[in-house]
């Protein structure tokens, strides 16, 4: 049943309780072995992410723009679905922290002539990989790979199907820790497809496990997952009741074949709706940033004028996202230790 | 097995619901037929006696849908392997829904699905005939020839009618001649692509969700069209406490309606799926647990007549991938009857409704003369002892698929002994 009232607010039950021997993503120390999910994660551990790719950030600044940690270690990337933005700050991120990197798209190659994920799987470790970075449009792929792998290799989620997109999330929650310090307080509106949206999914939970005050989802019926109130989100189905007094409004890309399906009449009536103007923007808080995974449909989720201008917080995202994966990946290889950012 | 002419079994809690016996009678058997209760024909000696002390003697349970994977899937399972599965659990009967390859939609196929079970003789396997040619939901089977060669009733397996117009020629076809028609209801455009029921795990997981009115928009439509022909129609493998009022309402304005619940329906709900667990992907998918009271309220008050264990069994791969990549099912055979005496334990049931749900109360729909133990109907008897405690593991299962969410758990009530038409088929 979808919820009539769009003020409903109930929290996700295992965000933060989850013991650490539960989860599949943790070592017996609690430690970050697999990074799948926002999912079980606590907040102490979110913010060791953000410490460490805070500690990151120089490297891309400096001559050499490499650390040592990952040398010697074999990362494959394993896309089985398209990708150029997060398979290329993948590799960078890997080839960063010095890292051999293999970039596989499987799609076309073995899955059609019949190889069982299973198999390719095994031929891979055969191969000696450390880490899978995986992208899959199955949603749970991630987990899957990780439970039948061999126990030294760390696979890290780039993306399963509506699931989990949990480096874009920590990205974003690098990029509003930047802008705005602290999560508690914050308003948080995410405009647009929630449903067919594994970044959604994975932001909602990592803006709640990190104490922001208010997480809204603006979109139509369509678009909005059943019983979506019970992530923890507000919901609305105005885009400016939606994002008063919000501090962050996070644009999410709309896919075109949405468009003239059954989902959303048309591409003028949705930005009609729901696209983000300088002047519907006024209603957020007046520090608002505006953020966005990319790619833009401009002039479909925005305006150009908000997509380049001084709220847009765009563009910073990316570049954020080479030091966030790197966190994720030596955290994982267990090459960092807590801490080791602060000092 | 054990070949014996004469058996007596002694001793034991007789639970026969359709001739409302519940007590303490001895059984003879002779020529493969129920020749006596309590006294024994004069000059009857027994080649083998059965003491069933502490135990209780029900009909051998009829099961209203297994997929044996034969003929077709043979690297799945087959009639041998599942019919002996079948024995294990207590199971006599095992209706066969008509997805094979080749389809259930000739006379020579049905046949040869019964003949083989017969021969092979653990458990009688009665095909399931198709309701279209080649299930594809255009042009109407031969629905008497099928009758004739063994089918009880007719079904779309699990390929819902698109053309409302084809269903009602089919109703009006099979009512001609008295066929009951199986359906397992669902609207194949709310079903999409979906995997799991769609409501607050689907939300959390972002698994393709089918929503709850997928089951009840096909059960409207074909409660409508079951006034308007006058057929007799069984729902098989409710989900929703939606389509279950629906259908007791229908009960009650006096239509034709029987409907079925499959056994981890009542034992399992969207949460056991957490985690991506494959082996908890069903279609129907999981509900919610206010969905899994109702169903079992609706088998208490009888708008359920019957409990099935739809039978699935897979190969291990098919469950070894992503969880929207992984084929739906349950291997269910050896776990039907242990998981409706948990209903008992649980309060739901008392022990004779337990057993008419799964003896009587299938064999009904069937408008069979099966699941009771009158004088001269086939000795297919399930003994059982109500408080042994066993674990389900994956080498003592003698299905081919072992693919069960409720590997490792302790069960309490285990089959002792079944015969199927007097032979002892499985004994403990």
């Amino acid at each position: 049943m979808r919820p009539e009232t769009k003020t409903e607010n109930r929290k996700a039950p295992t965000v933060i309780d989850s013991p650490p021997s539960e989860n599949l993503q943790l070592d017996n120390n609690g430690r970050l072995r697999h990074f799948l999910s926002i999912d079980g994660l606590n907040r102490e551990l979110l913010t060791e992410i953000l410490d460490t790719a805070e500690s990151f950030t120089g490297v891309s600044e400096r001559t050499v723009k490499k650390v040592p940690l990952l040398r010697g270690k074999v990362i494959t990337n394993l896309f089985f679905e398209t990708s150029t933005r997060t398979r290329t700050t993948f590799e960078l991120a890997a080839k960063r922290l010095s890292a051999d990197v293999l970039s596989l798209n499987i799609s076309a190659s073995s899955t059609s002539k019949g190889e069982t994920l299973l198999d390719t799987l095994r031929n891979l470790e055969a191969m000696h990989c450390d880490m899978f970075v995986v992208r899959h449009n199955d949603s749970g792929a991630a987990n899957f790979i990780a439970t039948h792998t061999a126990p030294h290799i760390s696979v890290v989620n780039a993306g399963d199907g509506r699931h989990s997109h949990p480096t874009q999330a920590m990205l974003d929650m690098f990029t509003i820790r930047r802008h705005k310090q602290k999560f508690s307080g914050l308003k948080v509106a995410i405009v647009g497809d929630i449903l067919h949206s594994r970044v959604a999914r994975s932001q909602i939970l990592a803006l709640n496990t990190l104490g922001a005050e208010e997480v809204r989802v603006i979109a139509p019926k369509t678009l909005l997952p059943a019983d979506v109130a019970s992530l923890g989100v507000k919901v609305f189905y105005d885009l400016e009741q939606g994002i008063q007094d919000a501090d962050v409004v996070i644009m999410l890309r709309l896919q075109r074949e949405r468009m003239g399906s059954a989902m959303l009449p048309s591409e003028h009536e949705y930005f009609q709706l729901y696209g983000l103007t300088d002047e519907r923007l006024e209603a957020a808080h007046p520090d608002a940033i505006v953020m966005h995974p990319g790619p833009i449909n401009r002039g479909v989720e925005m305006d150009s004028q908000v997509a380049d201008g001084p709220r847009s917080v765009i563009l910073q995202q990316v570049s954020f996202g080479i030091a966030v994966r790197m966190a994720v990946m030596s955290m994982a290889m267990g090459t960092v230790t807590p801490g080791a950012a602060k000092r | 097995m054990t070949t014996a002419n004469k058996i007596e079994i002694i001793n034991g809690r007789l639970i026969d619901p359709a001739n409302n016996i519940d007590g303490q009678h001895n059984l003879h058997i002779e020529n493969g037929k129920i020749c006596a209760i309590d006294q024994p024909p004069a000059g009857f000696t027994p080649d083998l006696t059965i003491d069933a002390s502490n135990q209780i003697v029900c009909p051998g349970l009829v099961d209203l849908s297994v997929r044996v994977r034969e003929p077709g899937q043979e690297h799945k399972a087959t009639i041998e392997s599942e019919t002996r599965a079948a024995a294990k659990g207590g199971i006599t009967t095992i209706c066969c829904p008509p997805d094979t390859n080749p389809i259930i939609d000739t006379p020579a196929v049905a046949e040869m699905i019964h003949n083989k079970s017969l021969e092979i003789g653990y458990a009688r396997a009665l095909p399931i005939g198709a309701l279209t040619q080649g299930l594809e939901g255009n042009q109407l089977s031969e629905m008497v020839a099928l009758t004739k060669a063994a089918c009880p009733v007719m079904s779309n397996a699990y390929v819902p009618l698109a053309n409302t117009l084809v269903e009602r020629r089919a109703l009006e076809y099979a009512a001609t001649f008295g066929i009951t028609v199986f359906i397992r209801p669902e609207d194949r455009h709310l079903r999409d692509n979906g995997c799991i029921h769609e409501g607050v795990v689907c939300a959390r997981l972002g698994l393709p969700g089918i929503p709850e009115a997928a089951e009840s928009v096909a059960v409207a439509r074909d409660l409508a069209l079951a006034a308007h022909t006058g057929c007799t129609i069984h729902f098989h493998a409710l989900s929703t406490a939606t389509a279950l009022e629906m259908i007791r309402t229908a009960q009650h304005n006096g239509l034709p309606i029987t409907a079925n619940v499959a056994a981890h329906q009542l034992h399992l709900t969207e949460d056991d799926i957490d985690g991506f667990n494959s082996n908890c992907h069903v279609i129907p998918p999981l509900r919610t647990k206010h969905d899994m009271d109702e169903l079992r309220q609706g088998l208490a008050t009888g708008v359920i007549g019957a409990i099935c264990s739809d039978h699935q069994p897979h190969e291990p791969d098919a469950k070894e991938a992503p969880f929207p990549s992984t084929m739906p099912g349950i291997s269910a055979l050896e776990t039907l009857l242990p998981l409706t005496l948990k209903l008992v334990q649980d309060g739901v049931l008392d022990l004779a409704t337990a057993v008419a749900r799964l003896t009587s109360g299938p064999a009904e729909i069937l408008g069979l003369p099966l699941g009771q133990l009158s004088i001269g109907s086939d000795a297919d008897i399930c003994i059982f002892d109500q408080e042994q405690s066993w674990q389900l593991s994956a080498d003592e299962m003698l299905s081919a698929g072992k693919n069960t969410p409720f590997l490792n758990q302790t069960f309490t009530g285990q089959v002792t002994h079944t015969l199927f038409q007097g032979q002892v088929v499985f004994q403990s």
